[in-house]
């Protein structure tokens, strides 16, 4: 017999967990007392709990692991309540332990209490409140199983403080068996079969990827497959390093801010290859400008409800997206021909590639373009690019050309500030050897600034990339489009000298006001401070805005352009 | 915007019925009635959902709903033949010639009559929501003192059976 808490970490250990993000409190102590004795579990304590959840959050992103994040009840559980929505609109596997107060307390208003699982139910796959210690081993299994399978997602297990005390056998099964769920895996080779049918007719196709390609580990079978059928292909944000940027038949990312030539390419393909992505709004503009043009879509999901939810497909095939594109290529090599338009689809595609949409004018000043450019110089194209939500967000996802998966690490779907900084805690832990950069403005750092703490505890060796333009970069850019220039309250007055912050916390500081300073600065920083945290400072230019892009409600074919200005 | 009858299987677990609530309200469908209880087998429940919607919302609620990890079956018992009943139970002023007139129209509807008062009368009355609907309009508005129905549940006719 042992105790709950320790059930608790010896069913972490039997997931092979080698480390968890967390912070202790009165609610998870005897689980923090397991932790202590013993050396397979590393804790990785952080300054907030929202830091916790999102590092495990990058943890899973940058590996093909589950992350896990372990607070205490009340503020702890409140706290982590954005980085559990940051995972679920990504479908990040992971797994949030949350202490309870003791059972017999539940519903009295205890000090720290609060309702676990109604509070993260809209926002997790499944969540738990184990209520007997016989069910904790059983509901731990559960968690991982649930969140690691079908379409991935956060799951948060809720133990009282009770049921870590009291003493049970320990038995952790090795499978699980749910009557109520068992995702799809195996496409349906009927669809299959049409799919190919349709590839084959194509004149004007594409290839459409986004996020679940780099779930599934599926990038490999989606290399080998556009190059088999020689279609372009674009990503989304998400779906960025699932198909090597450097590629000939990469058109770049598409979207809100996506090139003239992918947003075109979507827009007047005649057919749509999508895999693992889901039509969103800053992937398709206006819906009903995009479905203007008659075109036929395949659609290969694990999630039947992310097929045909914003727009109609034609052919809907439900599973892991590896096997169903293996099983395109293995008919394909029954005698496969593409349309002999095809060429004149790539001279199209060539000619929309003239327009340079990402081209840049220099100013006396830093453009923050210039920094990824050289950032991407730099690291060789080889580092893990962590973001914060803004301009510098897309700067990074237009500018750095990502080859491999899991090398970009952003918060895509909620569009979180301030999850940069401890996603690069979190790919350090699951990557120990990696370059991380981080990619910020002066908004989005502050709001978790206090993890240069925790970097400081456990050497994380991050490189901070802060496009200081002084400004919420991406709101004054909104506003000097469509609010006549009126910044409310997009100004940042006040901002620490973040050279002597780092400082402070003990970290290396480096200030950069001139272009010709870029590359030196970030050279010295990648090799003389290679084990070091370096904060970089640059001060950009601060009227630098994000093109093309695609207004709010616009089609999108109806871009902005920087030469339009 | 057609109506359709969604029956669930769910486990029968606490918070079932918030998952599938909140379901609902987040994602902006109908609920017009709602009716949970456990079937015979006591691990699940069976729910019955009155919604309305477009083809497209329907088949988003029917997949969105197959989501939920304690969701065990999904059908829409509208799309083939099927029988539904809702109970009312519905007290009434009955005094004077209200009184006789309740008692018929009682007996008109096939309601039975199960608490008398000197003054009131609860009436059950079961079937299709639509004949409990025409009930209320038959009587004068201003004898109704209460009413309470149950939502509307639902089965599929002969070889269409829903269980695990």
């Amino acid at each position: 017999m042992i105790s709950g808490a320790e059930i608790v970490i010896r069913c972490l250990q039997e997931e092979k967990v080698d480390c968890v993000f967390g912070y202790p409190g009165g609610s998870v102590l005897h689980i923090y007392d397991a932790l202590f004795k013993q050396d397979q579990v590393k804790h990785i304590l952080v300054r907030h709990e929202q830091a916790a959840v999102h590092a495990a959050d990058a943890y899973s992103r940058s590996s093909q692991r589950v992350g896990v994040a372990l607070v205490t009840s009340g503020p702890g559980v409140t706290n982590t309540v954005t980085g559990i929505a940051t995972a679920y609109m990504d479908s990040i596997p992971m797994v949030v332990l949350t202490g309870q107060v003791p059972s017999f307390y539940i519903g009295q208003d205890a000090f720290q209490e609060c309702d676990t699982v109604g509070i993260t139910r809209p926002c997790v796959k499944h969540n738990f409140l184990v209520k007997d210690v016989k069910d904790l081993a059983i509901t731990i299994k559960k968690a991982f199983h649930i969140a690691s399978t079908g379409r991935p997602g956060p799951v948060v297990v809720d133990i009282p403080k009770d049921i870590t005390a009291q003493m049970c056998e320990f038995d952790y099964p090795k499978t699980i068996q749910m009557r109520s769920y068992n995702p799809v895996v195996k496409g349906h080779l009927g669809q299959i079969k049409k799919a190919v049918q349709i590839l084959q007719e194509a004149k004007r196709p594409i290839i459409y990827t986004g996020g679940g390609v780099i779930l599934s580990d599926a990038a490999e079978q989606l290399t080998r497959l556009a190059h088999k059928l020689n279609f372009p292909v674009t990503n989304t944000l998400m779906g960025l390093g699932g198909y090597p940027a450097t590629d000939k038949q990469f058109v770049g990312m598409l979207g809100m801010h996506g090139t003239f030539e992918a947003n075109n390419a979507m827009h007047y393909a005649d057919v749509i290859l999508a895999i693992g992505a889901r039509f969103d709004d800053r992937v398709i503009g206006n819906p009903e400008h995009f479905s203007e043009e008659k075109r036929r879509v395949i659609h290969i999901d694990i999630d039947p409800s992310s097929i045909s939810k914003r727009v109609k497909v034609d052919v809907p095939i439900v599973g892991n997206v590896p096997d169903v594109l293996e099983e395109i290529m293995k008919l394909m090599d029954g005698g496969f021909k593409t349309d002999p338009e095809l060429g004149n689809w790539w001279k199209q595609i060539d000619e929309w590639r003239g327009r340079e949409s990402l081209r840049y004018k220099q100013s006396e000043h830093i453009m923050p373009q210039f920094v990824m450019e050289k950032l991407y110089e730099v690291t060789g194209g080889n580092a893990f690019v962590t973001s914060d939500v803004g301009q510098h967000q897309m700067f990074a996802a237009q500018y750095y050309k990502f080859d491999k998966p899991r090398r970009w690490i952003n918060s895509g779907g909620l569009g979180t500030m301030g999850v940069g900084l401890p996603y690069g805690m979190g790919v350090l832990m699951a990557n120990p050897d990696a370059q991380v950069a981080c990619v910020t403005g002066e908004g989005s750092i502050q709001m978790c600034i206090q993890e240069l703490s925790t970097c400081k505890q456990y050497g994380f060796p991050i490189k901070i990339i802060n496009l200081n333009n002084g400004m919420l970069g991406m709101v004054r850019q909104w506003q000097e489009m469509f609010y006549s220039k009126r910044y409310s309250q997009s100004y940042v007055t006040s901002l620490p000298d973040f050279v002597k912050l780092a400082e402070a916390y003990g970290h290396v500081g480096m200030k950069i006001e001139k272009p010709e300073d870029v590359e030196p600065a970030l050279r010295k920083a990648f090799t003389e401070h290679k084990n070091d945290l370096v904060f970089m400072d640059f001060i950009i230019d601060p009227g630098a805005n994000v093109f093309p892009m695609v207004a709010a409600g616009k089609g999108l074919t109806e871009m902005i352009l920087a030469e339009d200005l | 915007m057609l109506r359709h009858i969604i029956s669930i299987l769910i486990e029968n677990e606490s918070g079932a019925l918030s998952r599938v609530a909140g379901l609902f309200s987040a994602r902006g469908y109908n609920i017009e009635s709602l009716t949970v209880a456990p079937t015979e087998d006591p691990s699940l429940s069976r729910m019955t959902i009155l919604t309305s919607g477009s083809d497209e919302v329907l088949e988003q609620i029917t997949k969105q709903l197959n989501k939920l990890v304690d969701v065990v079956k999904v059908v829409d018992l509208s799309e083939a033949a099927h029988v539904e009943r809702e109970l009312m139970l519905i007290k009434v002023r009955a005094t004077g010639k209200d009184r006789e007139e309740m008692k018929r129209m009682a007996d008109i509807f096939r309601g039975r009559i199960i608490d008398v008062t000197e003054s009131t009368y609860v009436i059950e009355l079961t079937g299709a929501s639509s004949k409990l609907d025409s009930f209320i309009a038959a009587l004068d508005a201003g004898l109704i003192l209460e009413t309470v129905r149950t939502g509307v549940c639902g089965i599929g006719r002969g070889d269409r059976i829903l269980k695990v």
